[in-house]
């Protein structure tokens, strides 16, 4: 992994069954720079981190996602995850019988690759801190992962697993939905520290109320499956201001999905 | 018997190895009584599995094995079973001999008999004759009139009144070598108020041809609370009938703990009744079909008591061309008010070819009760790797990692650290 991670994003599609949901989306992110995408509901944020990530249900059709010079739409999930990419999922899975321990250590493991295996020593101090950082009980180290979590637990759980692995990008989707203030400032907080030159963060809302907290340096706002408009942190207060009519009638957009209301 | 294969033992080998251990003539007469009507009785009906082709009684009942004298001494595969430096109450059996056993001074002097059967019969042979076959019947079928003629070792564990156990009593039961048998009788006596807990786990040599058919009968006395953890890894080469009861008396509690690691074809029957007001029955259990085996797994509770208490959690998982029966009967009787009987079956397929099958049977005679069950067949699911994956798991350490998992809410409960990493390396190995 080169110090100054680079994914480039060019002229993808994709589809879910026969349902095309992104269409042509460009997009660069480098290391220490904080995107972050808004934008009405059903416009394809969400599909666009499933579809990095690389999860089964969505199918590319064209375009390329390069990180480092590589070629992520070749590899799989795990691969992915090996090179540097994270996802903090809206909806993460249950899974039953399996420690959150054992699982985050697996999942440092397959990282660091056989022979390298992180002594039990430091991967206990590290996720002691990182445990403390987000302030979660220390109970949640031996619980099934993300069995009988809370909504919010989930997502501290996410961003816990963000800071174990370290990853050279990270994508965050709807990381704030369904968080109180506090649990938003803690998770924020989180993300803030992690920010660095060899880490570039791409992230996911439909609030501007996570960006107060995350200050972006990039402003994105996707529509009908594309970026239609791109700015500075500015554009997100003017979003959440006056909403997204004023972009629509600026380019000219008939948006049936978010007059559909979906 | 079946009618054109000839019995490899008779009426005078049986009364040979009575003699040989110097056991009682009640015992013998009941072995006798045993093999007349394992000549009469029919197999048992099982659910969905005609086992009438499956070696039933092709064996050489009495082969026997040298004793060591320290625990050190004990073959590998028995050794693997135990923490052989530290374990204080044990019995090993293989085949028909006890080749080692030790039992822990403290017990003794609590008044606690842990020793093999044999040696049972001669020393508190009135003890044991009280309770030996009350719980589990010698006629039942063939397979219960057969373990009584060929029985061929065993465990004897008394506890008195108001004693607790602290430390675990462990046995491991081996059988190797070509139509070997190993036919434990396992009798637990827990008076009022005591408190222990037995573990026990099979294993299997080299060998062709072998059976297993054991016994377990628990009897749980008022307020006594008994925990019984058994493991089994029998090989392909064993076909394995276990019968395993127990009865509850007044707020006694009966624990069962299952590992069902077998290799090679199964019945395992494991019964509670509860006989006693508040008595209590709960089943853990865990099942792996590998290869082509084939397992008919019971669960069953039998309310008798009021407010008697039972839940069991069956859990399967089914590889490659296994065929699993997974079946929980809870059964309340006319009268038992207030009892409360849950179960749960669940199977993790993780081929086309495997078949699991989860049969929750609820029968119920009284109105004034609560009961409920839940069965699921289902696969690893994809949405749950996909998660695992996207934090740099590869596809097949995720399976494992789900797989097993599906399981740890009954491994973790087992309660001797070396029978629960045993058991967490035969998930392994059957799963690897």
């Amino acid at each position: 992994m080169t110090a100054v991670p680079h994914l480039q994003i060019k002229n993808l599609r994709a589809k879910i069954e026969d349902k095309e949901i992104i269409k042509g989306l460009n997009l660069e992110i480098k290391g220490g720079e904080v995107h972050a995408i808004m934008g009405p509901n059903g416009t394809g944020k969400s599909t666009l981190a499933s579809t990095l990530m690389g999860h089964p249900k969505y199918e590319v059709t064209d375009g390329e996602v390069i990180l480092n010079g590589e070629d992520v739409l070749e590899m799989a999930v795990d691969e992915r995850a090996r090179a540097g990419l994270f996802l903090a999922m809206q909806y993460p899975s249950e899974i039953s019988g399996v420690t959150n321990t054992d699982f985050l250590r697996s999942a440092i493991n397959a990282r660091r690759g056989e022979g390298n295996e992180i002594s039990l020593m430091k991967f206990i101090r590290e996720l002691d801190k990182k445990m403390g950082a987000l302030e979660m009980d220390e109970a949640f180290a031996h619980r099934y992962l993300n069995e009988g979590f809370s909504g919010g637990e989930k997502k501290r759980n996410e961003i816990l697993q963000m800071m174990m692995l370290e990853p050279a990008i990270c994508i965050l989707d709807e990381i704030d939905s369904g968080l109180d203030i506090d649990a938003l400032k803690v998770v924020a907080n989180g993300v803030n520290a992690m920010r660095s030159a060899d880490r570039g963060f791409l992230i996911i809302t439909h609030y501007q109320r996570l960006l107060n907290y995350v200050k972006p340096d990039f402003v994105h706002v996707m529509m009908q499956g594309r970026i239609v408009k791109s700015g500075g942190p500015e554009l997100a207060e003017r979003l959440e201001a006056e909403g997204y009519d004023w972009i629509k009638e600026e380019l000219g957009i008939v948006d049936e999905t978010v007059n559909a209301n979906v | 018997m079946s009618v054109d294969i000839q019995l490899r033992f008779d009426s005078e080998a049986i009364t040979e190895f009575s003699k040989a251990n110097s056991e009682p003539a009640w015992f013998l007469e009941k072995r006798l009584a045993g093999l007349k009507a394992a000549g009469e009785l029919q197999l048992p009906v099982l659910e969905k599995t005609k086992i009438d082709k499956w070696n039933i009684d092709q064996f050489v009942p009495f082969q026997t094995s040298g004793k060591v004298a320290t625990a050190q001494e004990l073959d590998d595969l028995v050794k693997g079973q135990i923490d052989a430096d530290s374990v204080k109450s044990l019995i090993v059996q293989k085949n028909a001999s006890v080749v080692f056993q030790s039992a822990d001074e403290e017990l003794k002097n609590q008044g606690v008999i842990f020793t093999d059967l044999a040696t049972a019969l001669k020393e508190h042979g009135e003890l044991v004759q009280k309770y030996l076959g009350t719980v589990v019947k010698y006629d039942e079928h063939k397979l219960t009139a057969l373990h009584t003629a060929v029985v061929n070792g065993g465990v004897f564990l008394y506890v008195p009144k108001n004693v607790e156990v602290s430390v675990p009593v462990q046995a491991v039961f081996e059988v190797a070598g070509d139509d070997a048998l190993v036919c434990p009788h396992v009798l637990i006596v827990a008076e009022a108020h005591s408190k222990v807990t037995y573990v026990d786990t099979y294993v299997s040599g080299e060998g062709k041809n072998m059976v297993a058919n054991s016994v377990v009968e628990v009897y749980v006395g008022a307020g006594a609370t008994v925990q019984v953890a058994s493991v089994r890894s029998l090989s392909t080469e064993v076909h394995d009938y276990s019968f395993r009861r127990a009865s509850v008396d007044r707020d006694g509690k009966m624990e069962w703990i299952l590992g069902e690691m077998n290799d090679g074809n199964t019945v395992a029957n494991n019964t509670t009744i509860l006989q006693g007001v508040g008595s209590i029955a709960e089943t853990k259990s865990i099942s792996v079909g590998t290869g082509s085996q084939r397992q008919n797994l019971t669960s069953q509770v039998q309310h008798i008591g009021t407010h008697s208490e039972s839940d069991m959690v069956s859990k399967a998982v089914m590889t490659d061309e296994a065929t699993s029966i997974l079946n929980g009967i809870t059964k309340i009787e006319k009268g038992a008010e207030k009892a409360n009987g849950v179960q749960a079956e669940n199977i993790l397929m993780l081929s086309e070819k495997a078949r699991g099958d989860a049969n929750p049977i609820l029968l119920i005679d009284e109105d004034d009760v609560k009961a409920g069950h839940a069965a699921s067949v289902g696969r690893v699911s994809e949405e749950s790797i996909y998660y695992l994956m996207s934090r740099g798991i590869t596809r097949q350490d995720a399976e494992r990692l789900i797989i097993l998992g599906f399981l740890d809410p009954v491994v973790a409960e087992i309660p001797v650290e070396e029978v629960r990493n045993r058991l967490r390396q035969a998930l392994e190995r059957k799963l690897g």
